[in-house]
C-alpha cells in the first residue's frame, strides 16, 4: 500500500516542496530538443526578444515542476494520472539558476463515480522564486487510488 | 513568422508527425515524470493503462516541438515569395488542455493547429495575441489531446522606416 492515498490528501491545506535550481544547462538541454526558440536557447539572442534574457521553455517550467511534484510526494502515492489541466499561467520568466520552490494548494476531492477505487484531486500548484513571487501558476486535477478498497 | 495582422481565424496548419517508442517515452519520463506506467512496461501492464503510456508533459512537449519546426518552415516559405516574416513572441499560459486518450508506445500523433481569436496588445504597440486550439490525432483518427494555446506575435512592420 503506498503512503499517500486519496484518504491522505486533505482539502484546504498548502504545503511546499523544494526549493531545487533550474540550471542554465538543463533549460538549454530541453529547449533544443522540444522548445529551440532564441529566447530558451541563447544568452545573446534571448535579450533581444520579449523575455528580456534567456529563460525556461514553459512547458519546461511545467515537465520541470512534474517532476519535483513527484519526488516531493507522487512518489510513494497511490496517483494514476491525470485528465488535463485547468489552466496554466506562464506570469514571469523562469531564469537560470533560479532556486524555485512549489506550493501546493489542495483545492478540493471527490471519489470518482466513473472509476470505482479512485478519486479526484484538485492541485494549485506554483512554482516560486526566492522572493516568493509566484512566477507559473497550474490548475489540474489527478487521479488516487483510495485506500480503502483502492485501486491501483 | 506570419505577421499578426494576416493570422486569420480558421487559419489551419498541420504541424507535423510524431512516433512515440518506447524509448523515448522512458527517456522523458526519467527525467520529468518517472511514474511507474511511463517507466516500466511491467508495471504499466498492471496499471489502469494497461501498458506504457508517455507523460501528458511529453505529449505536451512534442506539441511544441513540432510548432517551432513548423514556424522555421512557414518562415523559409515567407522569404522564399520575397514576404517579410516576424518574430513570434513567448505565451502566457493555456486552458483546457485534455489528455483524452493514453498514448502508448508506438503510436503516432498527427498534431494541428487552428487559430480561434486574435487581438492587439494595448499594453504593447508592435504586438498582438493570437488564441489557438490545439489538437492530436493517434494514427487510428481517434483525438487524444487537445488545449487552447495562445502566444503572442509580432505585427507587420511597416516598410516606409
Amino acid at each position: 500500500m503506498p503512503r499517500i492515498c486519496f484518504e491522505d490528501l486533505e482539502e484546504g491545506t498548502v504545503d511546499t516542496f523544494g526549493p531545487r535550481a533550474i540550471t542554465r544547462e538543463e533549460i538549454i538541454a530541453y529547449a533544443s530538443e522540444y522548445d529551440p526558440q532564441p529566447m530558451h536557447l541563447d544568452e545573446e539572442a534571448a535579450r533581444h526578444t520579449m523575455l528580456g534574457g534567456l529563460a525556461a521553455s514553459g512547458w519546461h517550467t511545467c515537465s520541470f515542476l512534474m517532476r519535483m511534484m513527484y519526488d516531493g510526494y507522487l512518489k510513494d502515492s497511490s496517483a494514476a494520472g491525470s485528465p488535463g489541466v485547468e489552466e496554466t499561467r506562464w506570469l514571469k520568466p523562469v531564469r537560470p539558476g533560479t532556486q524555485l520552490t512549489l506550493r501546493r494548494s489542495i483545492l478540493d476531492k471527490r471519489v470518482s463515480r466513473s472509476r470505482p477505487g479512485f478519486g479526484v484531486v484538485r492541485f494549485r500548484w506554483e512554482l516560486l522564486d526566492e522572493a516568493g513571487v509566484t512566477l507559473t501558476e497550474v490548475t489540474c486535477p489527478i487521479l488516487f487510488g483510495l485506500r480503502e478498497g483502492g485501486g491501483q | 513568422m506570419t505577421p499578426f495582422d494576416e493570422i486569420a481565424i480558421g487559419d489551419r496548419r498541420e504541424l507535423g508527425r510524431y512516433t512515440f517508442t518506447a524509448e523515448d517515452i522512458k527517456r522523458f519520463a526519467q527525467r520529468y515524470d518517472p511514474q511507474p506506467f511511463h517507466l516500466d512496461e511491467e508495471a504499466a501492464a498492471g496499471s489502469i493503462y494497461g501498458g506504457l503510456i508517455a507523460s501528458g508533459w511529453h505529449t505536451a512537449s512534442v506539441f511544441m516541438k513540432l510548432s517551432v519546426e513548423d514556424r522555421v518552415r512557414m518562415t523559409a516559405e515567407m522569404l522564399a515569395r520575397g514576404e517579410k516574416p516576424v518574430m513570434s513572441g513567448p505565451s502566457p499560459g493555456f486552458r483546457n488542455l485534455r489528455w483524452i486518450k493514453p498514448v502508448y508506445a508506438g503510436d503516432t500523433l498527427t498534431y494541428t493547429m487552428e487559430i480561434v481569436g486574435k487581438r492587439e496588445l494595448a499594453s504593447r504597440p508592435g504586438w498582438g495575441i493570437v488564441f489557438a486550439r490545439n489538437t492530436a490525432v493517434n494514427q487510428n483518427g481517434g483525438l487524444v489531446f487537445e488545449f487552447e494555446g495562445s502566444f503572442f506575435v509580432a505585427r507587420r512592420t511597416t516598410s516606409s522606416s
